[in-house]
């Protein structure tokens, strides 16, 4: 590992020293981001004057759906580094960023149903965008149960790693897909840079400020997962030592 | 042909087995591979083979040069003695499953489906698709399991054959082919020390 | 290569070798679903092109899981990995293999049950003409979910997991070439597309599929 470079973090015992102290910091920030983020964004700002109160839910619904793809984008790039260069703490985590993905997408799922209900009629649509990202979440599904169906982890972390490279290719082939297959009721996205639907600062300050609050959320969650996985890998290494020397 | 293999480590399941294994097979010439069960027999042939990658050492060999025969024949049930042995044969590229046949006293069963073979008959059916890989070094494991006393003779005139043509042979096994050429490797003293598995777990103690 | 193609035709024509399986299953299913949505041949028309895409990509999966299986445990899939054709090469044909003896047979079968889904005669031409396009990919998608699982103990259940949200693509361009020629639209986009899928996928899917068998070999 070559000096001063960022590889250095790679190893897991620096990881391990760097993550410990960092943790705490980002784990706080996430906190005071996600509360005041939602408390103002919840009681401090006006309703719309078509959709009411219910709008509100964005507050929730586009962080969750931000951290959910991001979550992804950076397990293809953890298992391209695990593949490429053969770092443990990038496989352990990707490892440990697909729960926090898969949950953050049922979190868009489900707050995206009781937006729609009030302003659709009804709770499920199959449009595009909730389609392709119901799609997603059986993709995070299908990555989760290959980690814990293979016992050898080495063997776990290629295979899961490869299917990751594909599973986005596919996943991204399925988002076309879906919206070839069904134009839908879903609003464009919150924050095009197309005038016209554009949002009111009112809204949009504290919708970066949770938007920030659950990136940093991730990251904790992140790094807390990733560190119980190299303290379980730990363990596993040192009694396979006590059992060689007995 | 030779095989040379030089400071070589291998490791099952991440765990170290052997270290520091090195030996030179000449064209002719054959090695036996001793030691207790669980010593790193089988996962020396398979890293010789190919199958695993090596944890340090190199293995020098022409390419395309190596067949391993494991303790799986990779037979089809529902396919003739034939049938197998021809489509290994084509696989191979090379010609004439006869003299296989002959070598290995299969030819009255040639027309038998593999899976109305006796264990030993299934064994002989699998060494004899050694002779049709046309390929010089064999890695052979176990050999002999299941095979009778007229059999095992059989395979050692046969293995004979294929060393007097400038073929070698890396065998593990406890039964005494009758090779008396053959030299002895005990795979004892290259057990791997008691240390920190390799692989994933290395870089976490 | 061809004997490799050869020797897994006569393994899945001789007996036990599960050829006509998926066949029986996508004809239980074309009758099933009349029995559950109702006889009304409006509805069953309107839906005849889903159900029968669905109908193929189901039974394709079911014969996924043999397809390295078998190799893995009788030895065979060692001994192909040391034999002088590359691995990506056995990929390939064996997934052209399970085309032959699975995609291929669902297509022609495919009118017959049309028939029975009351499919309008104008579909009839676009769906033997999507499913052929598309079930080569649904095949090569399986090889390599087949790949990744070949390792494992009671891989089936995961190996659909696994490989069913891959099908997606698939699955949508197929059946959306079949419902536009049911209504004599355009068919000229979800085609090419699927087309396009199967094409890709041959292309990389064989050699990502070889990288998990020799993860799973070592």
């Amino acid at each position: 590992m070559s000096n001063g470079s960022l590889w250095e973090y790679a190893n897991p015992v620096k990881f391990m020293r760097l993550s410990g102290q960092v943790l705490p910091w980002v784990a706080g920030l996430a906190a005071a981001c996600v509360v005041g983020g939602l408390f103002w964004g919840f009681f401090l700002t006006p309703d719309d004057f078509r959709q009411g109160s219910t709008v509100k839910i964005i507050f929730l619904h586009v962080p969750a759906a931000l951290v959910a793809i991001n979550a992804w984008v950076m397990m293809l790039v953890a298992s391209l580094v695990w593949l490429i260069r053969r770092h443990h703490v990038a496989a352990l985590a990707a490892k440990a960023a697909a729960p926090v993905g898969a949950v953050m997408t049922v979190i868009g799922l489900f707050t995206g149903a009781v937006w729609g209900q009030p302003m659709w009629g009804t709770w499920w649509v199959w449009d595009p965008r909730l389609t392709a990202f119901l799609i997603l979440f059986l993709f995070y599904l299908g990555y989760i149960a290959l980690w814990s169906a293979i016992e050898d982890a080495e063997t776990a972390a290629d295979l899961t790693a490869v299917l990751c490279l594909v599973g986005t290719v596919f996943a991204v082939l399925s988002r076309y897909a879906a919206f070839f297959w069904s134009q839908g009721l879903h609003q464009g996205a919150s924050l095009s840079l197309q005038p016209g639907t554009r949002m009111d600062w009112a809204y949009k300050a504290p919708l970066y400020v949770c938007m920030a609050g659950f990136t940093l959320l991730f990251l904790a969650l992140l790094l807390a997962g990733t560190r119980t996985e190299i303290r379980a890998r730990r363990s596993r290494a040192l009694m396979i030592r006590e059992r060689m020397a007995a | 042909m030779e095989l040379a293999v030089s400071d070589l480590t291998c490791a099952r399941g991440g765990v170290p087995l052997l270290e520091g294994v090195r030996f030179t097979l000449p064209a002719g010439a054959a090695l036996v591979l001793r030691g207790p069960n669980g010593c790193g027999k089988t996962t020396l042939l398979r890293t010789i083979a190919g199958l695993q990658p090596q944890l340090s050492g190199t293995i020098d060999c022409p390419p395309d040069a190596i067949t391993y025969a494991g303790h799986a024949d990779g037979l089809k049930a529902v396919l003739t003695v034939a049938e197998n042995l021809a489509f290994w044969a084509a696989i191979h590229g090379t010609p004439g499953i006869d003299a296989a046949l002959e070598a290995m006293n299969l030819t009255d069963l040639a027309a038998r489906q593999a899976q109305h073979l006796s264990a030993g008959q299934k064994r002989r059916l699998g060494l004899a698709r050694l002779l049709v890989t046309g390929r010089p070094i064999w890695l052979l494991d176990e050999p002999t399991v299941s095979l009778d006393t007229a059999s095992v003779a059989l395979f050692g005139s046969v293995a004979r054959t294929h060393l007097a043509r400038g073929g070698t042979a890396l065998m593990a096994s406890h039964i005494d082919l009758g090779l008396n050429e053959a030299r002895v490797l005990d795979l004892t003293s290259y057990r791997a020390a008691p240390r920190l598995p390799q692989g994933f777990d290395e870089a976490f103690a | 290569m061809i004997a490799l193609l050869l020797r897994d035709l006569r393994l899945a024509f001789r007996a036990g070798g599960g050829f006509g399986l998926g066949l029986g299953f996508f004809l239980v299913l074309a009758v099933l679903v009349p029995l559950g949505v109702g006889s009304d041949p409006r509805t069953l028309a309107l839906i005849a092109p889903g159900i029968l895409w669905i109908g193929a990509l189901l039974a394709c999966l079911l014969s996924l899981d043999r397809m390295f299986a078998l190799d893995h445990e009788d030895g065979s899939l060692d001994l192909l990995a040391t034999a002088p054709i590359p691995l990506e090469g056995v990929v390939a044909v064996k997934a052209l293999a399970h085309w032959l003896t699975t995609g291929l047979p669902l297509v022609l079968m495919a009118p017959l049950l049309g028939v029975l889904l009351n499919l309008p005669g104008a579909a009839y031409g676009w769906l033997i003409m999507s499913l052929l396009l598309g079930t080569p990919a649904l095949s090569v998608i399986g090889a390599f979910g087949a790949a990744l699982t070949v390792g494992l103990k009671r891989g089936g259940l995961l190996l659909s997991i696994l490989v069913l949200p891959l099908y997606i693509p698939t699955l949508i361009y197929g059946a959306e070439v079949v419902i536009r020629g049911a209504q004599g639209l355009d068919t000229t986009t979800p085609l090419l597309l699927l087309a396009g899928i199967t094409a890709g996928s041959a292309a990389i899917l064989p050699f990502a599929a070889a990288l998990a068998l020799r993860v799973n070999l070592r």
